[in-house]
């Protein structure tokens, strides 16, 4: 925590070099047409083009404190996308699905950790008991849907979630109840207050909980791609990916993969739970997180772990600098928006994603 | 295989085509629609609300049999703060004779105030909705007392040129909204334009969209850059915690970051922790349970196990406390319409008297065990809100505290800009009844 809130960020002196206004910079269009009007329909698009073109570049060069600060919040928000996607990206590789519970799954086991909390037991005990909750979950799903809709079309699958994430929001609800929860950050040590270091004149400041959770979600999604990409199981999951039938012809148990991977994605839900519940709180809003995934999973595709990576950061650096500098423009508020402009542009020159593989089909 | 199809497709057609079977209404009770919202993501206001306000009423049933000796039936519908689902409500109850709805949810109300004067059933839309529908000429079936959300914006920069030293020193300052960016967010938006015009200060709007609730960084960032020196909040759900969080975080003045009336539940504080200690928000009712009215809650409900509440402290909560002031309105507007019609068993066209003829006086207040829980309130028959005093509160790290006097809207700005609304819809929906109720004296 701050010592002395005095010196926080809104007490500080003003910035040493103020940024240039930008009537200074229009009159030299004045005068350039004839009639008044025209002139004034003229600076007004100059005045227009430069906020668009000039202003905001100026604004980094002049306060690059703040581009610092907004390339932190962008990455801090990205690695926690990533971490989302991923958790996408698996089932849809093993599964061959867009899992549309995985927002309500965020919320159910960020309930089950503060629930169990609440019930007194310890922080610890209580993150152990989830992980084994969500276990408990990845195997009743893989017997009580998945198994009895193999050979299904997809979209019957697709269906099948939905009717997951009703099924656990009514057993939330009823398990838990509706009044939000505060997330236990400080019984699991998690840190809190924020470093704040003078930087280019100004000064950028860290809070120790997104260092917390970029670190985290760095590890895990290390972690998830090294075990997919190099272990045994990781190989049958590539080989489930690709075909179904080939890897049963192979041996490879098609339900112990599920399991693995819908149990891989309940941890990755949990995770992205507490890091968002300590943001705000633990309610069932938090289900719509899972959607700042979407944007990330157009840019890196749906079966591309480095995609998913990527992409995350892609999308939450790109949408936090064209909130910040791009957003009063536009009456702020933009950047639920701005992802998918970023990721459909990127598609505009890579229509395979970011890491995908050409397709190319004979005829 | 095709036959067995068709049949089937009939009889799910004709089941489908049947009018709702309606449960046969036992006569001699006044049914009173409660529309709550326990689940879905507004759960955390939506709760203590429901429960403050069932609570209420079937305290009057328990201690004093009723009102008028006709026993109250109170019914919850669930919405999820949901407007499809509130229409469906409303559907299912309105056959059952309801004297009045409670919408619960700006939307809901929204679609409701074109049908309370077809269906003869009123709104009382207990300070959200449409704030224009505060003029009873052209909205009678329309109550939304005890303020606007146009009078709490007044208010709050009222407060801040208080703080400031007087109205001119407001001169120059930056004041910013945060805001849900939805209809409700963007209600006091017209007020603040039209303040700033008159007290020279800028305005800055800070918009939030729903799917960036718990996402503020970046609108942080923004506030980092304009340091603004005050800032209203109209916001809901988690969006209001996470506003109060963020401002801890980046050393924003929590004392100058004011909550309007829906911002202010113990919920949105809380999970700043020690960093959300000096939050403001406006209210209009007292919190604790220091009244009578709340210890006859606790003893004829709480403790007798016909609440719903998880435990006895969160009876007091200023959510609850909301949903008993708001009940506390109905159960009058039940006494006065009794005492106008001469009936017993009132229904929805005595209730709408009854309201426009509501007048809790400070006596009144006292009699009811509530003295100093609220402000008194007084409805007209063409002023169906009052624009009443709303005061200050300050959350103290663990309950919400009294922080100023009761502060008085700039009626004056706000009402010529709300009866100009109340005009602008009647224009708009074309074939708007012109008012033909006639005024109780």
């Amino acid at each position: 925590m701050r010592s002395n809130p005095g010196e926080g960020p809104f007490e500080v002196a003003p910035h040493p070099n103020p940024l240039p206004s930008k009537r200074a910079f229009t009159p030299v269009f004045d005068g350039l047409c004839g009639e008044r009007e025209r002139t004034a329909r003229g600076a007004a698009l100059m005045d227009l083009l430069y906020k668009i073109f000039l202003d905001p570049f100026v604004q980094m060069g002049a306060a690059p404190d703040l581009l610092v600060q907004t390339l932190w919040e962008g990455l801090v928000a990205g690695v926690l996308y990533s971490l989302i996607a991923l958790g996408y990206v698996l089932i849809f590789k093993a599964s061959g699905v867009f899992n549309f519970a995985q927002g309500i799954m965020v919320v159910f086991s960020a309930l089950t950790l503060v629930g169990l909390y609440q019930l007194g037991v310890p922080a610890f005990l209580a993150l152990a008991l989830t992980i084994g909750v969500m276990f408990v979950l990845a195997f009743g799903i893989e017997r009580l849907i998945l198994r009895p809709l193999v050979n299904q079309p997809d979209i019957i699958l697709f269906m099948a979630t939905f009717g997951l994430t009703y099924l656990l929001i009514g057993f939330g609800e009823l398990v838990f109840g509706g009044e939000p929860k505060v997330m236990i950050t400080e019984a699991l040590y998690l840190p809190k207050g924020a470093i704040e270091f003078k930087i280019l004149g100004g000064f950028v400041q860290l809070q120790k909980i997104d260092i917390a959770a970029a670190i985290i979600a760095s590890i895990m999604v290390a972690g998830l791609a090294v075990f997919f990409q190099k272990t045994r199981i990781g190989r049958a999951l590539r080989a489930v990916a690709d075909s179904h039938k080939a890897a049963l012809s192979v041996g490879i148990s098609l339900e112990y993969i599920w399991v693995v991977v819908w149990f891989t994605s309940g941890i990755v839900a949990l995770a992205t739970g507490i890091m968002w519940g300590a943001k705000s709180q633990v309610d069932f809003a938090l289900e719509i997180i899972a959607l700042k995934a979407l944007p990330v999973l157009i840019l890196g595709g749906f079966t591309s772990i480095p995609g998913a990576i990527v992409g995350g950061v892609i999308i939450g650096v790109g949408e936090k600098i064209g909130e910040f500098y791009w957003g009063p423009l536009l009456g702020s508020g933009i950047e639920s928006w701005l992802a998918y402009v970023i990721a459909l542009i990127f598609l505009l020159f890579r229509p395979q994603g970011l890491f995908g593989e050409r397709i190319i089909e004979r005829i | 295989m095709q036959l067995k199809h068709i049949v089937l497709g009939t009889a799910l057609a004709t089941m489908a085509g049947l009018p709702a079977v309606t449960v046969a209404q036992a006569a001699d009770t006044i049914y009173i629609p409660l529309f709550s919202y326990r689940t879905g993501p507004f759960a955390g206001s939506g709760i203590p609300i429901a429960n403050g306000m069932a609570d209420y009423l079937n305290m009057l049933n328990e201690r004093d049999g009723g009102i008028g000796g006709v026993k109250l039936e109170v019914a919850e519908c669930e919405t999820s703060y949901d407007t499809k689902k509130g229409v469906e409500c409303y559907e299912s109850i309105k056959g059952k004779n309801p004297v009045v709805t409670n919408p619960y949810s700006t939307g809901i109300t929204l679609q409701l105030i074109p049908k309370a004067a077809v269906d003869k059933v009123p709104v009382l839309s207990f300070s959200y909705g449409l704030s224009a529908s505060a003029d009873g000429n052209t909205f009678p079936w329309i109550f939304n007392p005890p303020s606007t959300y146009w009078d709490g914006a007044s208010v709050f920069v009222k407060y801040a040129a208080q703080v400031e030293g007087g109205l001119d020193k407001l001169k120059g300052k930056k004041l910013g909204l945060l805001y849900l960016d939805a209809p409700y967010g963007k209600e006091p938006i017209p007020l603040l334009e039209a303040l700033a015009k008159d007290f020279g200060f800028e305005l800055k709007l800070y918009p939030v969209p729903a799917a960036e609730m718990q996402n503020q960084s970046s609108l942080w960032l923004n506030i980092r850059r304009d340091r603004p020196d005050w800032i209203y909040l109209q916001g809901f759900g988690s969006m209001n915690p996470t506003a109060v969080s963020e401002a801890a975080k980046t050393g924003f003045p929590i004392g100058r970051l004011v909550g309007n009336w829906w911002a202010g539940s113990d919920d949105d504080a809380r999970p700043a922790g020690a960093g959300g200690k000096g939050y403001l928000s406006l209210d209009f009712n007292q919190v604790g349970q220091n009244f009578p009215i709340i210890q006859d809650i606790i003893k004829h409900v709480v403790e007798k196990k016909k609440s719903q509440v998880t435990s006895v402290d969160k009876v007091g909560e200023n959510f609850y406390n909301r949903g008993v002031l708001n009940s506390v309105y109905i159960a009058e507007g039940i006494r006065n319409a009794q005492r106008l019609s001469g009936k017993k068993l009132i229904n929805g066209e005595d209730m709408r008297r009854g309201l426009e003829s509501l007048n809790i006086t400070e006596a009144r207040l006292k009699e009811l065990g509530m003295e100093g829980f609220a402000a008194p309130v007084k409805v007209t028959c063409a002023d169906h809100n009052g624009h009443h005093s709303v005061y200050v509160a300050e959350w103290d790290g663990a309950k919400w505290t009294k922080k100023s006097d009761w502060i008085e809207p700039m009626k004056d700005k706000v009402i010529p800009l709300s009866d100009a609304a109340a005009k602008e819809y009647a224009t708009s929906n074309a074939g708007w009844p012109k008012r033909t109720e006639a005024c109780d004296k």
